[in-house]
């Protein structure tokens, strides 16, 4: 590892969208020969911070300095004038081409007739080649190749683009233990040939497998850069989250408060899964219950859920409701049988932008009739009545463009949408997500009331210590699969969630590649 | 979640075969295509006769000319996914306004240079709706196409006859390449060359050039083209250019073959250049195609015809109906292409 | 809606700011070119028959046909959808009653009979453009070329290409007959609109529409039937067009196997888009549509009045949908409202919807 000067360094940068301050005063520095993960929860601002050094946003304030001089990246060509490359999460190639094609776009050896495919393929083949991805055939077609194959074809194309600075944006979010291992290979012969990478993952093993240098982010803020050995992981959490070590141990769960009935189970599921996104699990919910996801982003929490709501269709495993056999492959048939579904994505598929608070609440109340059968007005008035006043949402104006209310706002009126339709079972993604301290302790408050009526609740957020005070039950995820599932009452802490995922798999034999463990399917 | 799914065993025995063979699903199509055509050909020649001889084949090339050419056109557009409506009409406007300038004493060959120019600009204009103001591509075509089919009208709603005497006839000219008996010639136009150059040419541009493979990455997925950094704005404006421009042409080549011109030509072309296009194996949903595939296309189109007048039992009514069943029964052959694809 | 309690001032406010407002505003300016030209023009004088004669009479009877495709492309278009086909389902609609009623005798029996025929052939056709884009997910614009292609040709074979003329006088009432001195047929086609306005309104139909074409991704969520919803909402389209081929055939008692609703397709995106219902689905206005309706049959007659061809008329719908796309486009939209934002790589969202 050298201590030489960093090839890239920004220094105090902010940005800001409409309202929200994305990035205050960020720094982040990267050294050739180095793996630097950028670590931080949803909203920490990694991807703003990213799109900042692609050239894609414009920073407010700030310097970014690379090699040592200060330049203005105003848009991704600029950045790769500069010799950044980046490959994202979701590959961005052209499955229809060939993989050399895909690797030499832009770049094709040209002759006195046109392209000169024969050297143009060689060229892609020597680029490979010097990736350990000599077996791959450059004629061949892309979308015949794994997706973890397809990210290392990506990597090759930016190193024909001669790149300094690579930048790796959670390329290991669908791929599997060999797969990672694979392109940890890739990554570190990059490092040995004195690239800088930048690396953002979720998976906590291999940040620890891969990084040279760590710099955590929370909440648009620069937590700190820390060398990877010298944080261990139930460290890194903490900052993550916002709240020390010791500050977290005294968090103790308040106690359960209720007592699960011994009746059967509502709803029941057994071996549900879906391939790339949740290992098969077992999952109970009971009435008058609240049952929290703890886990970091990426853990399989929203995935879960979406599969219980149907939202995505499982692959595998049963699920019973009240004794019977449950089909639920849609969010209309998940509805009919009374579970409801808040997803964290509040703005693409909660609200409906252009429609009122009064339209948004009894949408789903609606579409469940039918729409032969409208709900009278009437009954609109009286539901919309109950939940603007119930959960407090301001303006009580229910004509209003829900659009215009404040994300705290539109929080509650999905929540109301939600509680409308009279559900048995509600799953609550990031509930509080991005909202304002005051609407965040109301609808905190509402949901703990919920399951004293009698519903059954699912609740799911970043913030371990909300899942601890919420919940009754607690099941842990990680790497897309269940680690523990903990009674909530003494002894359980946000610290011992931590411990829980921080500890998961260091006493495992596979351990030493520090890989997540691959279940083979 | 990417759109891709992965494949994560080795392929061994039948599942290779499969594997190998959906490695070549792209040219499915197209190959459907070519098997259609023969197939056309031997019933024809069966059940008619005089289909394959020289003088057949060769007035096949002659009529279909023009659409030749707008379907290789509408190719680059198409790859690009997106599509143009206003091919049919802007050949009306083009030959309407160049036969009106010759007779009224233009040099002819000006005269030409500014149908072929009309094209362009009607491309040009398609393109800036397009790709500067996002509008969707089938209603800023749409929107070209009636402009096109509306100046045509203000300019004459009367056949304009292009004088015996005019030089531009000479591209419609037969050129007897091979005498053969009686009246089993190989014949040609200019205006068949013409066709014959410009296939060449978009091939040489689609395959052979940093445009074209920029092209088909647009197809594949314009957001991936975009931050590859590929100039993904100006090939867009060049596809629709391309293809107005190509319009200008076909209207040329069939004013020249015909020696005259309406308001009212072209009328549904759009429809056969798309169908000759999606024939050939260009999915609608762009990325993938050839423009070989499209002339092939184009002739089955053609040979339809030619059946269908030979049969005689057909109504000629019936036609459109054919070209849609065509057109749809492909439309769904892609849709499963693309979903055995994605498996 | 807006308009209540407010006082004449705010209604007349609340009507300005809505967008078909300004097709009035063209209808009214349109009326006064042709005033210029003729100042007796707008001149409406009691026939010998007791009915209203004049050109706003001709103009409201050519809107008839065009209200009833805009209404129902209103509604396609509010799910992100496009409806081309609705000019030759006019066309079959056509040729399937001149068929019907050529061998059938001139009773009011066999007129609504056939009136019953074409509902049931143009829901059929309908159906195939509903199935093709929500079962097999083809693009809406492709799905309704193929019908629009293949229905023009379905008109001939039906007709065997000639343009079948036939007599019912019932039929014919449709579309030449008065009630009150006004023309059945936009009588008719205004009952129709009203139909279908209160339809989607007192039915939860309008709002699931909006949901579905604003958001799909959140309208699933929140448990809206999309496939349902895109049949519905195809053979309505599908019906209505046939009930405008009905006028457009009864008023000659013939059906034009080429001329018979060509190209109104564009007339209804046109009507669709003046009325105010963006091209990017969402809020719909049937209002708007019927407005927008009859400025097109307003700008044909003056058209024709002030001597252009009336084959010349395509090129000014044409100058008109492209101004109001451009009003409509981001870019001119963000020119006029100068905000300052990310200059983050727009992925051409709207194209990807449409398929």
């Amino acid at each position: 590892m050298s201590e030489s000067l960093p090839i890239v360094e920004m220094a105090g940068i902010s940005i800001s969208f409409p309202g929200v301050k994305a990035l205050d005063e960020v720094g982040l520095r990267l050294f050739p020969g180095e793996v630097h993960t950028l670590m931080g929860e949803n909203g920490a601002g990694k991807s703003t911070l990213i799109k900042a050094l692609t050239g894609v946003y414009r920073i407010d304030e700030g310097e970014i300095r690379i090699s040592g001089e200060p330049r203005l990246l105003g848009g991704t060509a600029d950045a790769q004038h500069a010799g950044i490359s980046t490959v994202y999460q979701e590959v961005n190639l052209c499955s229809n081409l060939t993989i050399g094609e895909n690797v030499m776009l832009g770049h094709e050896v040209r002759g006195a007739a046109g392209i000169n495919w024969r050297a143009t393929h060689r060229a892609a083949g020597e680029t490979l080649e010097k990736l350990g991805l000599g077996h791959l055939n450059p004629k061949q077609a892309l979308a015949t190749l794994p997706l973890a194959v397809q990210q290392l074809v990506a990597i090759s194309r930016s190193m024909v683009a001669q790149c300094k600075v690579l930048i790796l944006d959670e390329p290991t979010s669908s791929l599997d233990a060999n797969e990672v291992e694979q392109l940890f290979t890739v990554i570190r012969s990059l490092r040995d040939q004195g690239v800088a990478i930048l690396f953002v993952s979720h998976f906590l093993d291999q940040v620890y497998a891969i990084s040279d240098r760590l710099t955590v982010l929370r909440n648009g803020r620069f937590e700190g850069e820390y060398r990877t050995h010298e944080l261990d992981r139930a460290q890194l959490i903490s900052k993550m989250i916002g709240k020390d070590v010791d500050a977290l141990k005294s968090l103790d769960a308040k106690g359960a408060r209720r007592v699960r009935s011994d009746a059967a189970p509502l709803y029941s599921a057994k071996g549900i899964g879906r391939k790339g996104a949740i290992e098969e699990i077992d999952i109970d919910l009971h009435r008058g219950e609240v049952v929290g996801l703890a886990g970091l982003l990426g853990s399989g929490r929203t995935e879960l859920a979406r599969l219980i709501y149907g939202a995505d269709r499982p692959d595998t495993g049963e699920v019973t409701m009240n004794d019977e056999k449950a089909e639920i492959t849609s969010p209309a048939k998940a509805l009919a049988r009374r579970i409801a579904f808040s997803s964290e994505n509040r703005r693409d598929e909660g609200i409906i932008r252009d429609l009122s608070v009064r339209e948004n609440l009894i949408l789903a109340v609606q579409a469940r009739r039918g729409w032969a059968r409208p709900l009278p007005r009437r009954e609109q008035d009286a539901i919309v009545e109950k939940y603007v006043s119930a959960l407090g949402v301001r303006p009580a104006d229910p004509e209003r463009p829900i659009r215009l209310l404040s994300g705290g706002n539109q929080q509650k009126v999905l929540l109301g949408r939600w509680l409308a339709t009279e559900p048995d079972i509600l799953i609550l993604d990031e509930p509080t997500r991005g909202i304002d301290i005051g609407a965040k302790a109301e609808i905190q408050e509402y949901v703990a009331g919920l399951a004293d009526d009698g519903l059954s609740v699912l609740f799911i957020s970043s913030e371990i210590e909300e899942v601890v005070r919420q919940s009754d039950r607690i099941v842990v995820l990680k790497d897309h699969r269940k680690i523990a599932e903990l009674e909530g009452g003494q002894g359980v802490s946000a610290e011992s969630i931590v411990n829980v995922i921080a500890e998961d798999g260091l006493g495992d034999p596979s351990a030493d590649t520090a890989v997540r463990e691959e279940v083979t399917t | 979640m990417s759109t891709l799914t992965t494949t994560r065993t080795e392929p061994t025995g039948a599942r290779a075969l499969a594997k190998r063979l959906s490695l070549h699903l792209d040219t499915l199509p197209t190959a459907a295509a070519v098997a259609i055509f023969i197939g056309m050909i031997v019933y024809g020649e069966a059940a008619y006769g005089r289909i394959v001889q020289f003088n057949t084949l060769s007035n096949l090339l002659i009529n279909n000319a023009h659409l030749i050419i707008l379907a290789v056109g509408l190719t680059f557009v198409i790859l690009t996914g997106g599509i143009d409506l206003s091919v049919g009409a802007v050949i009306a406007f083009s030959s309407v306004a160049g036969v009106m300038l010759m007779n009224a004493g233009w040099n002819p060959w000006l005269a030409v240079l500014l149908m072929v120019l009309i094209g362009t600009a009607f491309g040009a204009a398609s393109g800036v709706l397009v790709q500067h103001f996002h509008v969707q591509p089938f209603i800023a075509t749409l929107a070209m196409m009636f402009l096109g089919r509306g100046l045509a009208s203000i300019l004459s709603t009367v056949p304009e006859r292009l004088a015996d005497d005019s030089p531009v006839r000479s591209l419609g000219a037969q050129i007897k390449v091979y005498d053969g008996p009686k009246v089993n010639d190989v014949v040609l136009t200019p205006g068949v060359i013409i066709a014959a150059v410009v296939v060449v040419a978009a091939f040489f541009v689609l395959h052979r050039t940093r445009m074209g493979r920029t092209v088909y990455a647009i197809g594949g997925s314009e957001q991936s083209a975009a931050l590859m950094g590929l100039p993904v704005a100006a090939t867009k404006m060049w596809v629709y250019i391309i293809s107005g421009t190509l319009s200008g042409l076909a209207a040329v080549v069939y004013t020249a073959r015909l020696g005259s011109a309406q308001n009212i030509t072209g009328i549904g072309w759009e429809l056969d250049a798309i169908a000759a296009t999606v024939i050939g194996g260009t999915l609608l949903t762009g990325g993938a195609g050839f423009v070989l595939g499209s002339v092939v296309g184009a002739l089955v189109l053609g040979l339809m015809n030619v059946l269908i007048t030979r049969d005689g039992g057909i109504p000629p009514e019936a036609t459109t109906i054919i070209t849609g069943g065509i057109l749809l029964v492909f439309v769904l052959l892609q849709r499963a292409v693309l979903a055995r694809r994605r498996e | 809606m807006s308009a209540n309690a407010h006082g004449p001032f705010e209604a007349l406010k609340g009507l300005v700011r809505r967008q078909y407002f300004w097709g009035i505003v063209a209808i009214a300016l349109l009326l006064l070119v042709n005033l210029a030209k003729d100042p007796g023009y707008l001149a409406v004088s009691v026939g010998s028959s007791g009915n209203l004669v004049g050109n706003v009479i001709d103009i409201l009877r050519a809107a008839a046909p065009i209200i009833l495709i805009s209404v129902g492309m209103c509604l396609v278009v509010a799910t992100r959808g496009i409806d081309l086909s609705v000019g030759s389902v006019m066309v079959v609609a056509g040729a399937v009653s001149m068929e019907f009623l050529k061998g059938a005798p001139d009773t009011v029996g066999s007129g609504l009979a056939a009136i019953g025929l074409v509902v049931v052939v143009s829901a059929a056709l309908g159906a195939v453009n509903g199935m093709l884009v929500s079962v097999v997910g083809l693009q809406p614009f492709i799905s309704t070329l193929v019908i629009m292609l293949a229905g023009r040709g379905l008109a001939k074979v039906i007709t065997g290409g000639q343009n079948t003329t036939a007599t019912n006088e019932m039929f014919r009432w449709t579309a030449n007959g008065h009630v009150l001195g006004l023309p059945a047929v936009f009588l008719l086609a205004l009952l129709l609109a009203v139909a279908m306005g209160l339809l989607v309104r007192r039915s939860a139909l309008g709002l699931m529409l909006e949901a579905l074409g604003m958001d799909a991704k959140a309208a699933r969520l929140a448990g809206v039937n999309r496939r349902a919803l895109l049949f519905t909402v195809y053979i309505l389209s599908g019906v209505l067009a046939g009930f405008a081929g009905v006028f457009a055939t009864a008023s000659v008692m013939t059906v034009d196997v080429s001329r018979t609703g060509y190209q109104l397709e564009l007339d209804a995106i046109l009507a669709v888009v003046i009325g105010g219902t963006s091209l990017a689905g969402g809020k719909f206005n049937i209002t708007g549509a019927v407005i927008g309706a009859i400025l097109i049959a307003t700008l044909d007659k003056t058209v024709v009045f002030l001597g252009v061809s009336s084959s010349a008329t395509p090129a000014f719908k044409a100058v008109v949908i492209v101004a109001l796309c451009l009003l409509q486009s981001e870019r001119v939209r963000r020119a006029f409202r100068k905000r300052r934002s990310a200059v983050a790589v727009r992925p051409a969202e709207r194209e990807k919807v449409a398929a």
